[in-house]
């Protein structure tokens, strides 16, 4: 286990570098970042004076390290627009992203794993159905369409809900159910497709034989074994949703991260933009090296590779 | 190195070579005619197919069928509602949007925007992916061990903001919303045709290939990459129904494809403002959007099931 967990931590710390050079990159290859803060009405000269102030003129491997060394001391510069520290907006936005997720993905798993343990005990009945038609119209369904549609329904029509804003744990409901209806398809069916290969399986069918009620079966050793994989899996959904809450948050004007990458981006603000890209890989790396890492304590098996 | 588990699961169940028939219960049928009976079969196949096949359709008649210019504006008739409440006029079945100009020619025209991202998009992903996943199967070893890498680190970057990011600096359009989602959406094909390749590379008519002396190339895309078209086909599919939402959302936010085209995700974007009063400026677009992608999502189950039945749960 100690070798696993320190082979997986190197290949993390490997896969946080590389990220952070390409979102670096991509920044300073995708176009003439100088141009772009400009803006369209800039002269020839005024060009050069920004390339000059923003050490644009330097080559690229210094002004890599420079920011890296910088970033790896939370220190993301100052933002264009703001005239304040990016790591002060950072800590002030990341906490509502945060909320939205874990809300987000509580929301998933609460209806996902429930309706993917059904799925499989009634398997082929019109409850299985009705599970895999919900996870084939959640993964074919606009987030942003379903969010602006929930609006229409409970905000406007109904009027349970507010339409925008993040003042109280209301503001967070619809948001939550857009976001996280997106990552219930993929839990339901992997939930699904571990119970069924678990109800099959010798130990189950030990258990039926020795005559233990079925309730304390289904929980007891198929759900616990079946359910392994969907922690990982929920993991890297929250990763995920992370990075797509950009899209929620601008649909509900929800003041978090993603509505501050949005907006950085349309002001060309870029110190903002590559610290965000760069935070949400990092959350994405840790949470993928943790899931790996109950993984392998919860199933020896997976040591091995 | 493990890949993430929701790409890994999708990659596991695709391929497996033989396909056991009883001889004695079905009738001798040549492959293709074994796929196509089951393709008759399948409930899901066959709704995604015909409804994809009415969009594709309607998407490239649009000049034929569509009853006005989708660019024309006409103030005097803005925000015209659809035929099926009070005020709708036959004239404009769906309506007209802000700027006067008729919804259903937009929608009809915003068909072949979603379809040529999500069919050129698929494509150099597609290639992308194919050609990694094919040199990690193949080759194994540190080629595997690179490209694995690779992987895990573009699933690592999160795509809508770095998809935003570059279609922002380079200015958004239809060329650089394609190429930006095909550089993104490799992921998939790379690994599941890194697992498709591991489990055949190492078969006897491959071994057989190699023996009489045929090069790494030939062999690569004479013998394994037939066999695993199908899984990729599937694959495609996925991404492509991918491809166009990540397009919706892009141009939604207003980096995508520009005005005045008539993106779906664009034509919602107008319509946001609106929707208060007039929901179907909203929902139209939307449903659209639903119905295309469902298709597509049906039509990829619904081969795989077709292709591959033995793995389908």
């Amino acid at each position: 286990m100690l070798a696993f967990t320190l082979r997986r931590i190197l290949v993390a710390l490997a896969v946080a570098f590389t990220v952070s050079v390409a979102s670096f990159m991509l920044l300073h290859l995708s176009g003439d970042l100088a141009t772009a803060i400009a803006g369209p009405e800039a002269t020839g000269p005024q060009i050069v004076q920004i390339r000059k102030d923003y050490g644009l003129d330097q080559p690229l491997l210094a002004q890599f390290l420079a920011w890296a060394w910088k970033a790896l001391h939370l220190d993301f510069g100052n933002s264009f627009y703001f005239r304040e520290r990016v790591i002060d907006l950072l800590a002030a936005r990341l906490p509502i992203t945060l909320y939205l997720g874990v809300i987000a993905l509580a929301v998933a798993l609460f209806v996902a794993v429930p309706l993917g343990v059904i799925a499989a005990v009634k398997r082929d009945t019109w409850i299985d159905r009705l599970a895999l038609s919900i996870s084939v119209l959640g993964q074919a369904m606009p987030s942003f369409w379903f969010g602006l549609t929930l609006i229409l329904i409970f905000s406007v029509n109904l009027r349970w809900l507010p339409v925008s804003g993040n003042a109280s744990w209301k503001n967070f409901v619809l948001p939550a159910v857009a976001l996280g209806y997106y990552a219930m398809p993929a839990v339901m069916r992997l939930t699904r497709n571990g119970m069924l290969e678990v109800l099959a399986s010798d130990y189950v069918r030990t258990a039926r034989a020795k005559g233990l009620p079925p309730r304390k079966i289904l929980v007891r050793h198929a759900l616990r074994n079946a359910v392994i994989p969907v922690i990982a899996l929920a993991a890297v959904q929250f990763g995920f949703m992370l990075g797509g809450s950009i899209v929620i948050e601008a649909v509900f004007s929800l003041q978090g991260l993603g509505q501050l990458a949005w907006e950085s981006i349309a002001r060309n603000d870029f110190p903002v933009v590559q610290a965000i890209v760069l935070v949400l890989a990092m959350i994405y790396i840790a949470l993928t090296l943790a899931a790996d890492l109950l993984n392998a304590f919860l199933d020896p098996r997976l040591r091995q590779s | 190195m493990s890949l993430p588990p929701d790409t890994a699961a999708l990659a596991a169940p695709t391929l497996s070579p033989d396909i056991a028939v009883p001889a004695a219960l079905a009738p001798v049928r040549s492959p293709t005619g074994l796929v196509l009976q089951r393709g008759l079969h399948h409930g899901g196949f066959l709704i995604g197919a015909g409804i994809l096949g009415l969009i594709v359709l309607a998407a490239l008649a649009a000049p034929l069928i569509a009853p006005h210019d989708p660019y024309a504006q006409d103030v005097s008739r803005r925000l015209i509602p659809p035929i099926w409440q009070a005020k709708g006029t036959w004239d404009h079945v769906l309506g007209t949007d802000k700027l006067g100009r008729d919804y259903l020619s937009r929608l009809l025209y915003g068909g072949q925007i979603s379809l040529l991202i999500g069919i050129s998009a698929a494509l150099i992903s597609g290639l992308i992916g194919t050609v990694l996943g094919l040199c990690a199967g193949y080759f194994g070893g540190w080629v595997d061990s690179v490209v694995s890498y690779i992987v895990t680190t573009r699933l690592a970057m999160p795509v809508v903001l770095v998809a935003l990011a570059m279609a922002s600096l380079v200015g958004g359009s239809l060329k650089v919303v394609v190429l930006v989602l095909g550089f993104l959406l490799w992921d998939r094909f790379a690994v599941v045709t890194r697992a498709a390749t591991q489990q055949i590379r190492n078969q006897d008519f491959v071994s057989a290939a190699r023996a009489s002396g045929l090069t790494d190339l030939r062999i690569v895309l004479q013998e394994i990459l037939p066999n695993i078209l199908n899984a990729l086909i599937v694959v495609a599919t996925l991404e492509m129904a991918h491809a166009i939402l990540l397009e919706a959302a892009l141009s939604f936010l207003g980096l995508g494809v520009q005005p005045p085209l008539p993106s779906w995700g664009l034509m919602i974007a107008e319509g946001k403002q609106y929707m208060f009063f007039q929901p179907w400026v909203i929902t139209i677009p939307g449903v659209a959007l639903l119905f295309l992608v469902l298709a597509i999502n049906l039509l990829g189950d619904g081969l795989r099931d077709i292709t591959a039945p033995e793995g389908r749960n």
